[in-house]
C-alpha cells in the first residue's frame, strides 16, 4: 500500500496550482457526435443536480414554517417563509456555544498541523539527519490506519488515563497533525532549491532562523493549502468528540446537533424544520470555504493523492 | 554550497546526520505518531487478549491474560457476525458504484466542457461536508411522510425505508457512495493527468470510438488508482458508524444495520467491555489489511 503512495508520483501542489488538469483535446466530429454531446451534458447536468438536490433541500426546509415533505415543498412558498427554525435550534443547542466549541476544535487542530507539520514537513524536504526515511514512512503509513483500531485505545489513554473528557485538548489530541498537511508542507518545501536555504546557512543564520525568516515567508500558499484541507476534519468529525464529550457545554456542533437528532426532536414542534436549520448552519463554514478556494482544495487532493 | 559540500566531521554529524537540527524539527511529529498512532495499536492488541474493564479512578484492578477468549466471543457473537455481514453488503453496494461512477465522472470533468468548475464543485460538495448535516436531509428525504415516499407513492416499501431490515443498509451504502465520490473522482482525475495522450490518438486512428478508447485505455491506464480507491472504499467501509448511529437511529431496525464499529461503541464504551471491542477493531483492521492485498495483488498481477 505505502508503495502506491509514492513521493516522485505526486504532483506538486504549488506548481500545479495554476493549472487545470490536462483536458484531452475534443476530437473533430462527425455530424451525429453533437447529438451525443447533447446527451452527455443532459447526462452530466442530471447528476450534478442529483447531487446539489439535498443541499437545496436543506435551505428550503430549514426556512418553512411548516414542514412540507410533498413534492409541492421542494419550491418554495413565500407564505410559508420564517427564520423561526434558527431561532429554534439556537435555542435547543446554545448554537453560539457549540461553534465556538467547533471553532476551538477546529482551530487547535489547524494550530498543531502548522506549527508540528510544518517543521517535520521542512526536515523531511531540506534536511538530512538519520531516521529522515523513518518518519517519511510513518507519515504514509498513518493515512491507512483505520481508525476503528484507535478508537477504543484512544478512549482508554484519554479519556481515563490523562482525564481529557470533556476537555477541548482531549478532542484535538487524535487530531493534532493532519497526515495530508505535512505532505503538502513536504511538497511544497521539496521544490524550493537547496541554495536558497543553503545561501541563509553560509550568512551564519541558526535552522530556526532559517525558517522564520526564509521558509515561512515563502510558503504562503502552501499554508494556506494545509489550513483547507485540515479544515475540514475537525469541523466535521463526529465520532471521536462524541465519544468523549459528556457535557453538552462542550460539545461541536455536529455531535451537539446529533444528539438534538437523536433524543430531542421528537418532542419538537418542528423538529426537521430545526434540524435542517441545524444542519445548515453546520454546512455552511466548509461548504463556503471550499466553493471560495475551490482550486486549491482540487490541488491539493489531487496532488497528495496518487498518479 | 561550501557548507554543504563539507563532509561531516563532527561526532553529531556523525550520530545525526548532516543536519541534526533536523531530528528536532521531525521530533514533535515523531512523538504524535508515537502517542496517537503506534502505542495505541499496541495498546489494542493488548487489550483484546485481557479481561479489560473500565474501573473507578485509582482503584487497583486484576485485568487478567485471557488468551483469545475476545476474538472467540466476536466469532460467536450474532450482532458483531451482522455487522461483518453489513460491511459485506456496504462493500458489494458501494464499491462497484464507487469506482464506475467516480471513473467515468472523472473522465468527462477530464474533456473540455462548459461549466466545468460548475460540475466539480457539484460532485465535490457532499465530500466537504459534515455527515450530520446531510444526514439530517436524508432522514427528512427518507421519512415515511418525506419527499421520497411523496414522489413514489405506494410503491414505496413497507414499513419505510430507513425502519426496513431489506433497505436500511443499502440506504446507507448509497449515502456512503454519495457523501464520498467527489474524493475518489479527484483521484481518477489525478490518475488520468498521467494517461498519456498519444494513446488516445493511436486508439482514434486504429478507428476506435469513445467507448472503445474509454475500455482500452482508460481503464487500463488508471489501474493502480483503480486499486486504491478500492483499498480506501475498503477501509472507509469498515468504518462506517455515524450512518447507522444517525440515520438509521443506533443500528435499527433491531440491529439490521449495526456497523462494527457502532457495536465497538456500544460494548466497549455503552457496555463497559472494551477488551472486547478492542479484539472487534483487530478483527477489522487485519480483515481490512487482507482484503487490500487481495484487491492489489487481483487487480495489479500481470
Amino acid at each position: 500500500m505505502a508503495e502506491t503512495i509514492q513521493a516522485d508520483d505526486v504532483v506538486d501542489p504549488v506548481a500545479a496550482d495554476e493549472a487545470e488538469p490536462r483536458a484531452h483535446q475534443p476530437e473533430l466530429r462527425a455530424p451525429g457526435e453533437s447529438w451525443k454531446r447533447v446527451g452527455f451534458l443532459t447526462c452530466l447536468t442530471a447528476g450534478a443536480l442529483v447531487f446539489l438536490f439535498p443541499f437545496y433541500y436543506m435551505i428550503v426546509g430549514a426556512l418553512q414554517t411548516e414542514p412540507n415533505p410533498d413534492v409541492s415543498g421542494a419550491f418554495p412558498d413565500p407564505s410559508n417563509l420564517t427564520l423561526d427554525n434558527f431561532a429554534d435550534i439556537n435555542t435547543a443547542l446554545n448554537l453560539p456555544r457549540a461553534l465556538l466549541n467547533s471553532g476551538i476544535f477546529t482551530a487547535g487542530v489547524i494550530l498543531g498541523t502548522l506549527v508540528i507539520g510544518l517543521l517535520a514537513g521542512y526536515a523531511l524536504a531540506q534536511l538530512e539527519f538519520r531516521g529522515r526515511g523513518v518518519v517519511f514512512s510513518a507519515m504514509l503509513i498513518v493515512l491507512i490506519v483505520p481508525f476503528q483500531l484507535l478508537m477504543i485505545p484512544l478512549y482508554v489513554m484519554i479519556v481515563r488515563w490523562y482525564g481529557l473528557a470533556d476537555t477541548h485538548l482531549g478532542m484535538i489530541l487524535p487530531f493534532a497533525v493532519n497526515a495530508t498537511a505535512v505532505f503538502v508542507f513536504r511538497q511544497f518545501f521539496m521544490q524550493i532549491p537547496k541554495d536558497v536555504f543553503d545561501a541563509a546557512r553560509i550568512d551564519g543564520a541558526s535552522e530556526l532562523q532559517i525558517l522564520m525568516r526564509v521558509a515561512i515567508p515563502i510558503s504562503k500558499p502552501a499554508l494556506l493549502t494545509a489550513v483547507l484541507v485540515t479544515f475540514i476534519g475537525p469541523w466535521n468529525e463526529f465520532l471521536w468528540p462524541f465519544l468523549i464529550t459528556k457535557e453538552t457545554d462542550m460539545q461541536p456542533l455536529a455531535v451537539a446537533l446529533a444528539n438534538y437528532i437523536s433524543n430531542v426532536a421528537a418532542r419538537a414542534a418542528n423538529p426537521f424544520g430545526a434540524i435542517l436549520a441545524g444542519a445548515t448552519v453546520l454546512a455552511i463554514p466548509a461548504v463556503v470555504l471550499f466553493l471560495a478556494f475551490q482550486r486549491k482544495f482540487v490541488q491539493a487532493h489531487l496532488g497528495s493523492s496518487v498518479k | 554550497m561550501a557548507v554543504a559540500a563539507r563532509p561531516p566531521r563532527r561526532l553529531i554529524n556523525r550520530i545525526a546526520g548532516r543536519h541534526p537540527v533536523g531530528v528536532a524539527f521531525a521530533a514533535p511529529y515523531m512523538i504524535f505518531l508515537v502517542v496517537i498512532y503506534a502505542y495505541p495499536i499496541i495498546l489494542a492488541i493488548y487489550m483484546s487478549f485481557h479481561d479489560y474493564f473500565f474501573a473507578a479512578p485509582g482503584a487497583h484492578v486484576d485485568r487478567p491474560f485471557i488468551g483469545l477468549d475476545n476474538y472467540i466471543t466476536a466469532f460467536e457473537d450474532p450482532a458483531f457476525r451482522r455487522a461483518l455481514f453489513n460491511v459485506v453488503v456496504f462493500l458489494v453496494i458501494n464499491v462497484p458504484l464507487t469506482v464506475g461512477l467516480a471513473l467515468v465522472l472523472a473522465s468527462a470533468l477530464n474533456t473540455a466542457l462548459p461549466f466545468r468548475t460548475f460540475f466539480r464543485a457539484s460532485y465535490y460538495l457532499p465530500y466537504v461536508t459534515a455527515s450530520v448535516a446531510l444526514i439530517g436531509v436524508w432522514l427528512w428525504l427518507f421519512n415515511s411522510d418525506g419527499l421520497v415516499n411523496a414522489i413514489i407513492g405506494e410503491a414505496g416499501p413497507d414499513p419505510t425505508w430507513l425502519v426496513n431490515r431489506f433497505w436500511a443498509m443499502p440506504i446507507i451504502a448509497l449515502f456512503a457512495t454519495w457523501k464520498q465520490l467527489g474524493f475518489y473522482v479527484l483521484v481518477y482525475l489525478a490518475a488520468l493527468q498521467n494517461v498519456p495522450q498519444e494513446l488516445y490518438d493511436a486508439a482514434a486512428v486504429d478507428g476506435a470510438g469513445k467507448l472503445r478508447s474509454f475500455q482500452h485505455v482508460t481503464v487500463p491506464g488508471v489501474r493502480s488508482a483503480t486499486t486504491l480507491v478500492i483499498i480506501l472504499a475498503t477501509i472507509v467501509g469498515a468504518n462506517f458508524f455515524t450512518e447507522p448511529y444517525l440515520l438509521t437511529g443506533g443500528g435499527g431496525p433491531n440491529g439490521a444495520s449495526i456497523s462494527p464499529v457502532l457495536l465497538m461503541y456500544q460494548e466497549g464504551i455503552e457496555q463497559n467491555k472494551p477488551g472486547y471491542a478492542a479484539a472487534i477493531g483487530v478483527i477489522l483492521a487485519i480483515g481490512v489489511v487482507v482484503v487490500s492485498l487481495v484487491n492489489r495483488f487481483l487487480l495489479e498481477r500481470d
